[in-house]
């Protein structure tokens, strides 16, 4: 017994110094958020001396469009994403779970197929597409996809979710003269509801955090997310300003932290079960 | 999951195109048609609009030169010919390999050690995991590479830190032997899905071995190396698939680090990086769509010789 409890000892200590190792950063770059800017690169200390909010001011207009705007266009494009994303993959999914019909392994087995694809394989040519409807600089292309079940990783996460509901409360559903979109609705959403709510916060934070894409399609400052508006503060801040830039850099994760926090308990065990990029 | 049975005898008989059909009948032919490609419809055109037509389409413009304003050229193979000539891209693949081979193994070893590490049912494991769980959940973000780039830059965290033992630290970023490495290690800071996924599998393991193990003395390596490493190979080989697609993939932290140019010295010039530039930076989208094929080429070969070299080293025991 006491040896037990003596490795337990050490686990806890090895635990703790990686632990401490790899969230310093995230702790050094939040108090280095809140120091002068002559403080920020003088001392390993993450806690400011002489705390000041003069960064969140001074950067949150410093690219010449408030982060008030990037921030406000990050939420529209992540929140019309969510829905499109949870919508188009639920219906999706109850086809793949529960109908039967023609050619479904097929498509089963292109749709696995997809979430192996790399996406640079489709980003010229879609880009192009986008390019020749206009839709360039705008959300479009950012959520469209997406209304179009567009992420098969999440369809496929449903698919097991309904799997695992038990076929008798759609047959008794169904005896009662439901038909498929009334047991869609009112049988299988229902007790879908842990995955659809693992779908909302991986939406929400993936989106929130995606940059190549945003980067690609959006060229107007009124149409920047923060990640994007965060990039135009680094290119410009080179060599000064680093105070503005670090606050900034907190502000564009206060949202995905946030959500983090909320849901942290569901999340890990969503990824621990399903296995997730 | 189980087939019904119970239901299906008590279902009555119905007419073949009954408004509602039936549930579950005998299987004879597929029964919900209309239902399931009615459910089916909006995924089959987003399959259609936005991955098959465009892996087509992609497919001619990697034969064309093409600039997005004037129409696609036919110019056959030479931009896949012009690839092996051009010096960047030989660069940009050799920076690529490196950091697949470095940080797909970096990551997946700290997510196992630091998942058996607490695999032992101690206390506080909810938080440890969230704790871990956290970076490789923000780790693709612009702010995260920002927050890197500062900590290793010449007077950065990582100096400061090496300063208190008196070691004069380099210019990490700055530096084309380094910039790489702080790539390297931003990888292997985000191992908390794979450690999630290796501690899920853990959980499964039979309990019996250990104890058989135990009753012959087995030391903990040997425990490790012959229990717990053969059991659990097919999580390595599922976060080894699915790190390496991802690593191949890496774009922000290279961005972000280098200022969107690749350097210093094209040392961070990642395919996705070089292929954004050619593609969207000076407008060559032909040659950036071959480019692109020839990496989902790559990655797919990389998929294959896993799936291949699976029968040899993972251990599908049930």
């Amino acid at each position: 017994m006491q040896t037990k409890k003596k490795v337990h000892w050490r686990a806890h200590a090895v635990l703790i110094v990686v632990l401490v190792a790899m969230i310093y950063p995230m702790v050094w770059l939040v108090g280095a958020s809140f120091k002068p800017e002559n403080q920020i690169f003088s001392t390993m200390n993450p806690l400011p001396l002489s705390f000041t909010i003069a960064n969140y001011i001074s950067g949150w207009t410093a690219t010449g469009t408030s982060f008030t705007v990037y921030l406000g266009n990050s939420l529209t494009v992540s929140l019309c994403t969510v829905v499109a994303n949870v919508a188009s993959c639920s219906v999706a999914a109850y086809a793949f779970a529960r109908l039967d019909f023609a050619f479904r392994r097929f498509w089963f087995g292109l749709m696995l197929g997809t979430m192996m694809l790399p996406f640079q394989a489709t980003l010229i040519p879609q880009y192009t597409i986008f390019f020749n409807l206009n839709w360039v600089n705008t959300f479009l292309p950012l959520v469209v996809p997406y209304l179009l079940a567009y992420d098969a990783f999440f369809i496929f996460l449903m698919v097991q979710f309904i799997r695992g509901i038990p076929r008798e409360l759609d047959e008794a559903a169904a005896l009662d003269g439901a038909g498929h979109v009334r047991v869609f609705f009112s049988v299988i959403l229902p007790l879908l509801k842990p995955a659809l709510l693992t779908t909302t916060i991986l939406t929400f934070i993936w989106t929130f955090n995606d940059f190549l894409r945003q980067l690609v399609y959006l060229s107007d400052h009124s149409r920047y997310t923060a990640p994007l508006g965060l990039n135009a503060f680094v290119d410009r801040a080179s060599g000064s300003s680093y105070g503005g830039m670090l606050a900034m850099s907190v502000v564009t994760l206060v949202p995905t932290v946030a959500v983090f926090l909320v849901s942290q308990r569901r999340l890990v065990d969503g990824v621990a079960t399903t296995g997730i990029k | 999951m189980s087939d019904d049975s119970g239901v299906a005898v008590l279902d009555p008989p119905v007419s073949e195109q009954a408004a509602p059909p039936p549930p579950r009948r005998k299987r004879k032919r597929h029964k919900h048609n209309l239902a399931g490609y009615g459910f089916l419809a909006p995924w089959l055109i987003g399959l259609f609009a936005f991955t098959l037509i465009p892996m087509v389409y992609s497919l001619y413009l990697s034969l064309t030169r093409f600039n997005l304003l004037t129409a696609p050229q036919w110019i056959g193979f030479e931009n896949y010919t012009r690839l092996f000539s051009d010096e960047r891209y030989l660069q940009s693949i050799k920076v690529t390999l490196l950091y697949v081979v470095t940080s797909v193994p970096l990551k997946l070893a700290a997510a196992l050690l630091v998942a058996v590490a607490l695999n032992r049912g101690l206390r506080a494991l909810g938080f440890y995991r969230a704790t871990f769980y956290l970076p490789s959940l923000l780790g693709a973000s612009v702010a995260v590479s920002v927050m890197w780039r500062q900590i290793f830059s010449r007077d950065g965290l990582v100096n400061q830190f090496l300063g208190l033992f008196g070691v004069q630290g380099a210019d990490w970023i700055g530096d084309p032997r380094y910039a790489m490495w702080t790539l390297v290690l931003l990888s292997g800071w985000q191992f908390g899905t794979p450690m999630l996924i290796f501690l899920a599998g853990l959980k499964q393991l039979p309990q019996d071995l250990y104890e058989a193990a135990a009753i012959d003395g087995a030391g903990r390596f040997t425990v490790f190396f012959k229990i717990t490493l053969p059991l659990l190979s097919p999580m390595v080989f599922f976060n080894l698939v699915l790190e390496t697609i991802n690593a191949f993939q890496t774009f922000t932290p290279a961005y972000v680090i280098s200022n969107g140019l690749g350097g210093p010295i094209d040392s961070t010039l990642l395919y996705t990086l070089y292929l954004y530039l050619k593609g969207f930076g000076s407008m060559q989208m032909g040659y950036a769509s071959a480019m692109a094929w020839v990496l989902f080429a790559v990655i797919g070969l990389f998929t294959a010789i896993y799936f291949w070299s699976a029968r040899k080293w993972v251990n599908y025991a049930d």
